[in-house]
C-alpha cells in the first residue's frame, strides 16, 4: 500500500547530497507542486536527473535558480538560460546526454540491467571515455544504469495501492524514473480506491510506488 | 522559405511516420502535396501530433517537442520515453527533418552547440540523426555572415557521423551519395554559378539537372 503524504512530509525525503530524479518535459508532467516547495527549502548539493531543467520562473528552473544542485544529468538545458549561466560559471557541473540514452539508462537501472548499448553518439563527443561494442558488425556505446535515491514523479490518476495512470505526454520519463530509484514520491491529480481503475490500465504498478501526494486540484479537461 | 518547406514536403508519402524538428522544419506539415497523409511523431511520447490549439482549448498534458501547446490527432497513441525513442532509434520512423549549422559532404550533420557560445544540449536530436530511416536537412545555404553552411567537413560538434541523406535549402537540394554532394534541383532563380559560390563543398551534377 502507497502512503499518502503531505507536499511537506514529501520535500522532507529528500537531503543534501541525494540523486533525485525529476519526471516531466519542459514543464509538462513535471510533478511542480512538490518541485515549488522543495526549491524553497535549504537542501543543497542534490544531483538532478531530469530530461531538462525546466523553462526560467518554473518549479524546475527555481532549484537551479536557488541553487539546490550541485550537478545536472540532461538532454537538454536550452530552456532555462540560468542553467548555462552556472556551468559556465562553474557553480553547477553539467552532463549532457542524448534524450534516448538517458531514458535508456534510466530504464536499465530500474530492470536490473547493466547498460544498455546503442549506436546513437558514436562519432560524436558523446563517445569520448566510453567503451564500445560491435555486433553484428555495428558499433555501438556501453551506456551504464542511472538510478537515484529518490524520484518524484507525476501522474494523473493514482489508486491506493499505488497503481498509476498518466495522461496524454505528461507520460514521458515518469513511468520510467518510478522503477528507477530507493523511494518514489508521486504527484496526483486524483487518488481513487482500490479496485476503481482496472488493471488493464495500470500504467505503473504500484509495487514501485512508496509514496503519493495529492496536488491541489486543477481541472482537466478532456479526459478519456 | 516557401519553396523550401514546399520542396521538402515532397518527400513523403501517405502513411509516412515522420518527426519533424523545432522550427522552420515544423512548417513542413502545412505544406503536404494534395492527398498525402502522413503520421507526425512527437518526441515527447506520441504519435498523431495536430496542430495548435485554438485559444482557450490548450491542455497542459499535451505539448510539442518544443514545449508549445499541441494536439493529439484522432487514432493518435500515447507512450513513455523509452517507446518514444525505441520507434526513433528502432527504425520505425520513416523521416526526420532537422535545421543545422552546418552539414558535410560526408552527411555529417552538426546542429547542437558552438563551444563557449551555445551549449542547449542535444536533446533527441542525436537519437532521431541515427535511428529515422530518411533524414533530411532544412535551412538556409548560407550562415548570417555569408559563409556556407555546406561544408566540406564539418567544423563543430557533430550531432551525428554519416547520417544526412538529403540537403534541402533555400538554394536547391543536395542527395548525399558516395561521389559526393548530388546537386539535384536549384531553387526557383538561382543559377548554377550562384549555388556553386555559397557552397564549400564540392557538388557533383546530376546529368538531367535542369535550371528554371
Amino acid at each position: 500500500m502507497a502512503q499518502v503524504i503531505t507536499i511537506q512530509e514529501a520535500v522532507d525525503k529528500v537531503t543534501d547530497g541525494m540523486a533525485v530524479m525529476v519526471g516531466g518535459f519542459i514543464g509538462s508532467g513535471a510533478p511542480g507542486q512538490i518541485l515549488a516547495q522543495l526549491a524553497e527549502t535549504k537542501v543543497k548539493d542534490l544531483t538532478l536527473i531530469a530530461n531538462d531543467t525546466g523553462v526560467l520562473g518554473d518549479a524546475l528552473s527555481q532549484m537551479v535558480v536557488n541553487h539546490r544542485l550541485k550537478k545536472v544529468i540532461a538532454s537538454h538545458i536550452g530552456t532555462n538560460k540560468e542553467t548555462g549561466r552556472q556551468m559556465n560559471a562553474g557553480e553547477l557541473e553539467v552532463v549532457l546526454a542524448p534524450q534516448g540514452t538517458l531514458v535508456e539508462q534510466i530504464r536499465a537501472a530500474g530492470a536490473g540491467l547493466g547498460g544498455v548499448l546503442t549506436p546513437t553518439g558514436i562519432g560524436t563527443v558523446v563517445e569520448e571515455g566510453k567503451q564500445k561494442v560491435t555486433v553484428n558488425g555495428q558499433e555501438y556505446l556501453l551506456e551504464g544504469p542511472l538510478g537515484a535515491d529518490v524520484a518524484i514523479i507525476k501522474a494523473y490518476k493514482a489508486d491506493r495501492a499505488g497503481n498509476l495512470v498518466y495522461r496524454r505526454a505528461a507520460r514521458n520519463f515518469n513511468p520510467v524514473m518510478a522503477t528507477a530509484a530507493k523511494t518514489v514520491i508521486v504527484e496526483v491529480e486524483k487518488l481513487v480506491e482500490v479496485g476503481e481503475i482496472d488493471p488493464d490500465e495500470v500504467m505503473t504498478p504500484g509495487i514501485f510506488v512508496d509514496y503519493l501526494v495529492l496536488s491541489q486540484s486543477v481541472e482537466v479537461k478532456n479526459v478519456g | 522559405m516557401e519553396w523550401l518547406v514546399e520542396r521538402v514536403a515532397q518527400e513523403f508519402h501517405t502513411g509516412d511516420v515522420v518527426n519533424l524538428g523545432i522550427g522552420m522544419p515544423t512548417k513542413v506539415a502545412n505544406h503536404l502535396p494534395e492527398g498525402v497523409t502522413i503520421l507526425l511523431q512527437s518526441e515527447n511520447g506520441y504519435l498523431g501530433l495536430g496542430p495548435s490549439p485554438e485559444q482557450g482549448q490548450e491542455d497542459p498534458d499535451i505539448v510539442n517537442a518544443g514545449g508549445q501547446f499541441a494536439s493529439v490527432l484522432a487514432g493518435g497513441s500515447c507512450f513513455d520515453s523509452a517507446t518514444s525513442f525505441g520507434i526513433i532509434r528502432g527504425g520505425h520512423v520513416d523521416a526526420t527533418v532537422l535545421g543545422a549549422l552546418q552539414v558535410d559532404e560526408e552527411g555529417n550533420l552538426a546542429n547542437w552547440m558552438i563551444p563557449g557560445k551555445m551549449v542547449p544540449g542535444m536533446g533527441g536530436a542525436m537519437d532521431l540523426v541515427v535511428g529515422a530511416r530518411k533524414v533530411i536537412v532544412a535551412m538556409d545555404h548560407t550562415a548570417k555572415d555569408g559563409s556556407s553552411k555546406v561544408l566540406k567537413k564539418c567544423t563543430l560538434p557533430l550531432t551525428a557521423a554519416h547520417q544526412v541523406n538529403l540537403i534541402v535549402t533555400d538554394m536547391g537540394v543536395m542527395e548525399v551519395t558516395a561521389e559526393g554532394l548530388l546537386l539535384k534541383e536549384l531553387a526557383p532563380g538561382v543559377t548554377l554559378e550562384e549555388i556553386q559560390a555559397c557552397t564549400e563543398a564540392e557538388l557533383v551534377m546530376q546529368e538531367t539537372l535542369v535550371a528554371r
